[in-house]
C-alpha cells in the first residue's frame, strides 16, 4: 500500500520512495528513510496526508504521498 | 579590541534563529511561527566582553545539500566565507530532526557550537536533555537557551568567543551504526563525532587519497570526500576524481541513514523521559485540519479577520476624525491669523492636511488587520493553510504551499511577493507572483472602507467583504487559465512542516504590528505627503500659471485624455482617473486624491463623506460607478513598491511590464462587466 491510503491514528513504516530525487533527499533529510515508522495524523480525500515522523509533523501532497510505500506497523494499535 | 569574530547562525527552519538574532542585535526582523519566514541572509552587529561579533542570519535549511535555493546560500556562505564561529540552532524540542543538519555542520570542519533553543518547552514537557553526555557525544559545546525568554544568552556568546579556537580534543566515543563493532581502525576516529560503517569509512579513506594524489586542495578533505560519495553535483565539479570503483551510484541514502542510526543512539542517551506531549496541538488539528471542516474553517477565521478589520477598525476611529478636524480648522485659522498667502494656505490645508490626514484616520483599521494577521502567523496556522487548502490549489497547478503568500497578501504584497521565495521552481513562483497582488492588500482598504460607507451604507461591510472574495477568485481563475494554458503540467507537490501551535508571543506581536503601523505612518508621511502635494499643483496650475477653475489645470487636462477609454467601465471622470493615476504610487494615494481633488479636508467623516457624495453626484457618479472603482483599484497595476519587488524576484522586465499590463487590463475588463452589467439592473 502507499501512504495515501493510510488510515489515520495507524502506525506504519516506510518501504521504498520512488521519487523525483530532489523531493526525496528532502524527505529524507527530515528523517524519512526505508524502514522509518511514522504515524498518520490526518489525511484528505484529495490526497494530502499529515504523518508524525521522528517528532515532527509533515503534511505532503498527494503526488508524494502516492510514491511512498509502506506497510502497516503489526503492532499497530489504533489510537483512542 | 580585539578583531571581528563573523557568527553565523545556521539550523531548522522555524527553530528560532530569527528570534535569537533579533535578541542579539536589538534588530526587530520578522519572526512568525511558520517555516520559510526567513528567506534572505541578513547581517547585524554586537559587543560582547571584548569581542566584537558580526552576527549572520540564514534561511532556515533541512540539510546542507544544494537541492533548493536556501540550502545552496547558506551552503556557499558557510564554505567561502569567513565564518569563525557557526551556531547551529536546534529546537530542542525536536532534537532528533535538528540533529541532522548539526551532524553535516560538525563535518564541515568549521567551529560549531549547538545552541539547544527552545528548553522552556522541553521542560514544560517534562523532558530532560542530558547537557553533559550530549557535548560528549557530538564534540561541540551544547548550550541551552530560550530566545523568547532571553535566557542563556551570555553564555552563548562567551562559548562562542572561546570556541572559535580550534576545539579542545574531546575524547569521542565511537559510534558504528546498527551496533556493528568496527574490523578495524581508522587513524581518524578520535577526531569525528561521527564515524560511519566500514564500508563507507574505508571509502573516504581510498577517497582522501586520491583526492590528495590529485593534487587537490583543500582544508577539509574528508567533507569533500563525503560529498563525492553522495555524488553531491557541485563537489563532483569541483573535485575531478574518479569514483567509478569507488562508488559508481550515490550513497546518500546509505549516508543519510548511518547518520540518523547515530542520531537514534544520542536520543536514546541524551534524551529523558521522551514521551513528547502535544496532545494541544493534535486536538486543534482535528477541528482545523479537519477533511471536511477544514476549509470552512479557514473561511470562517478570515471573515472573522476582516469583519474585527472593519467593524472594530470603525468603532476606533471616531477619535482620530476628530483629531484631524480640530488640526485642520486649527492649521486654517492660525495661518489666517499670521496672514500666510491663501496659496500656501490652500497647499497645507487642501493639499497636505486633506491627503495626508485623510490617510491617518483610517490607522485603526490597518492595525486590527495586521494584529489578527499577526496571530495567524504566529499560532502556528500558516502551514495548516497550506495543508487544508492543497486539494483546491492542486485543481490550479499550484501546491498548497503557495496559499501561504496568497494570503500574506491580505496584508502587504510586498513580502508576500518575496515569501513566494519557498516555493520550489521558478514556474511556480512566477505565477504565484503574478496572481498574488489580486489579494487585497491593507492599502486598499482604506478605498473600500471609505467607498462602501458612502454608497451603500448599512450594506457597507458586505460591500467591502466582496472585494477580497472577487480578488480572491480572479486569483484562482488567473492561476487555472495560466495552468491549463501550460502543456507540461508538473506540480510541484506539497511538503511542509507543521509546527506546534504556541500562544502568540506579546514581543513578536508587537514587533510585527508596530513595523506595519510604523511602514503605513512613514509610506502617510513621504509618498501619500510627495503624492498629494503634487496632486494639489496639478489641481492648481494650469500650462499658463495658477488657475481659479480647476477644470483647467494640468491634472484635469491630463485625466481629460484618458477618461474616454474608463467611460465604459464607469469610471470616466478626469478626476477620478487623476486619483487612479496617482494611486500608482500606492494604493491608499487614491483615497488621499479624492480628498485633495474634491477639497475634501476630513474625508473619512461623515460630513466629509456626505460632501464627496455629493460633489460626485453631480457627476452622476453612483452606487453602481462606486462598485466599478472599487474593483478597479481591487484589480489595476499594483503599486510601485510591489511592481519593484516583482521585477527583483521574476528577474524579468518582460514579466514584470507583462504582470503589470495584465492587470490593468484584467481591472478594465472586469470592472466594465461589473458596470455594464449592473446598468441593464439599475
Amino acid at each position: 500500500m502507499t501512504l495515501r491510503d493510510g488510515k489515520k491514528g495507524y502506525s506504519y513504516s516506510v518501504c521504498t520512495m520512488e521519487l523525483e530525487q530532489s523531493t526525496k533527499m528532502r524527505l529524507q533529510a527530515l528523517g524519512l528513510t526505508d524502514g522509518t515508522r511514522i504515524e498518520v495524523l490526518n489525511s484528505k480525500k484529495s490526497g494530502s496526508v499529515i504523518f508524525n515522523v521522528r517528532g515532527t509533523r509533515l503534511a505532503i501532497g498527494k503526488d508524494i504521498a502516492e510514491c511512498i510505500e509502506v506497510a502497516e506497523c503489526i503492532e499497530a494499535v489504533k489510537r483512542a | 579590541m580585539k578583531e571581528e569574530l563573523q557568527v553565523g547562525f545556521v539550523g531548522n527552519p522555524n527553530c528560532g534563529k530569527t528570534t535569537l538574532f533579533n535578541a542579539y542585535t536589538g534588530a526587530k526582523l520578522k519572526v512568525a511561527n511558520w517555516p520559510g519566514v526567513t528567506v534572505e541572509k541578513k547581517e547585524g552587529a554586537m559587543k560582547y566582553h571584548n569581542h566584537r561579533f558580526k552576527l549572520v542570519d540564514l534561511p532556515g535549511i533541512y540539510s546542507l545539500t544544494s537541492y533548493t535555493m536556501e540550502e545552496k546560500l547558506t551552503r556557499q556562505f558557510i564554505l567561502e566565507d569567513d565564518v569563525d564561529v557557526i551556531i547551529d540552532v536546534a529546537d530542542a524540542s525536536a532534537l532528533e530532526r535538528n540533529l541532522y543538519l548539526t551532524l553535516q555542520l560538525i563535518e564541515l570542519g568549521k567551529p560549531v557550537v549547538l545552541a539547544l533553543n527552545m528548553m522552556d518547552i522541553v521542560e514544560e514537557r517534562g523532558m530532560e536533555v542530558d547537557l553533559h553526555r550530549l557535548p560528549e557525544m557530538l564534540g561541540i559545546p551544547c548550550i541551552p537557551v530560550s530566545a523568547r525568554k532571553r535566557t542563556g544568552l551570555d553564555i552563548l556568546m562567551h562559548t562562542v568567543a572561546h570556541h572559535r579556537e580550534k576545539k579542545q580534543q574531546i575524547d569521542l566515543e565511537h559510534q558504528h551504526p546498527n551496533g556493528k563493532k568496527s574490523k578495524h581502525v581508522h587513524p581518524h576516529h578520535s577526531e569525528y563525532a561521527m564515524v560511519y560503517s566500514d564500508e563507507i569509512e574505508d571509502k573516504i579513506d581510498m577517497l582522501i587519497t586520491r583526492l590528495k594524489e590529485a593534487g587537490f586542495e583543500t582544508s577539509n578533505y574528508r567533507w569533500h570526500a563525503i560529498k563525492l560519495l553522495e555524488h553531491d553535483e557541485e563537489v563532483m565539479e569541483k573535485c575531478r576524481v574518479s569514483l567509478d570503483d569507488i562508488a559508481p551510484e550515490s550513497l546518500e541514502t546509505q549516508i543519510i541513514n548511518e547518520k540518523y542510526d547515530f542520531i537514534d543512539e544520542i536520543i536514546e542517551e541524551c534524551l529523558v523521559n521522551k514521551s513528547r506531549k502535544a496532545a494541544a496541538t493534535d486536538k486543534a488539528d482535528r477541528i482545523l485540519t479537519h477533511p471536511v471542516w477544514g476549509v470552512p474553517v479557514f473561511l470562517g477565521i478570515m471573515a472573522l479577520v476582516f469583519f474585527l478589520t472593519f467593524a472594530v477598525g470603525d468603532f476606533l476611529k471616531g477619535g482620530f476624525e476628530s483629531a484631524l478636524t480640530y488640526i485642520s480648522d486649527a492649521c486654517y485659522n492660525g495661518l489666517n491669523a499670521v496672514h500666510a498667502s491663501p496659496v500656501l494656505i490652500s497647499l497645507i490645508v487642501d493639499g497636505i492636511i486633506a491627503g495626508v490626514g485623510g490617510i491617518l484616520t483610517f490607522l485603526p483599521n490597518i492595525f486590527i488587520l495586521f494584529l489578527a494577521l499577526a496571530f495567524l502567523e504566529d499560532s502556528g496556522y500558516m502551514s495548516r493553510v497550506a495543508y487544508v487548502m492543497d486539494g483546491l490549489m492542486g485543481k490550479l497547478g499550484l501546491s498548497g504551499r503557495a496559499f501561504i503568500p496568497m494570503l500574506l497578501g491580505f496584508g502587504c504584497t510586498v513580502p508576500a511577493i518575496m515569501a513566494s521565495r519557498a516555493l520550489e521552481g521558478m514556474r511556480d513562483r512566477r505565477r504565484t507572483i503574478l496572481v498574488t497582488p489580486f489579494m487585497s492588500c491593507s492599502a486598499r482598504l482604506p478605498i473600500y472602507v471609505l467607498f462602501s460607507q458612502m454608497f451603500f451604507k448599512e450594506h457597507a461591510m458586505w460591500a467591502a467583504y466582496s472585494m477580497y472574495v472577487i480578488g480572491l477568485l480572479i486569483a484562482i481563475l488567473v492561476a487555472f487559465v495560466m495552468h491549463k494554458a501550460n502543456k507540461k503540467n508538473s506540480i510541484s507537490p506539497l511538503l511542509i512542516e507543521l509546527p506546534e501551535y504556541k500562544t502568540p508571543n506579546a514581543r513578536t506581536i508587537f514587533i510585527y504590528v508596530w513595523d506595519k503601523v510604523k511602514d503605513y505612518l512613514t509610506k502617510a508621511g513621504t509618498t501619500i505627503f510627495i503624492a498629494s502635494i503634487i496632486i494639489w499643483f496639478l489641481l492648481n496650475f494650469g500650462p499658463h500659471g495658477m488657475v481659479e477653475d480647476m477644470s483647467e489645470s494640468l491634472g484635469a487636462l491630463a485625466g481629460k485624455v484618458v477618461a474616454p477609454l474608463l467611460v465604459p467601465a464607469g469610471l470616466g471622470m478626469w478626476q477620478v482617473v487623476l486619483a487612479l493615476i496617482s494611486g500608482v504610487a500606492a494604493k491608499e494615494v487614491v483615497v488621499s486624491s479624492f480628498g485633495v481633488i474634491f477639497g475634501i479636508a476630513n474625508i473619512n467623516s461623515q460630513v466629509g463623506m456626505d460632501s464627496l457624495v455629493s460633489s460626485l453626484s453631480s457627476y452622476h457618479f453612483g452606487p453602481l460607478n462606486a462598485y466599478a472603482l472599487m474593483v478597479f483599484c481591487l484589480l489595476y497595476t499594483p503599486c510601485a513598491a510591489t511592481i519593484g519587488v516583482m521585477k527583483r524576484e521574476l528577474k524579468s522586465t518582460k514579466w514584470t511590464v507583462f504582470a503589470v499590463l495584465f492587470q490593468l487590463a484584467v481591472a478594465w475588463v472586469v470592472a466594465t462587466l461589473v458596470f455594464q452589467i449592473g446598468s441593464l439592473f439599475l
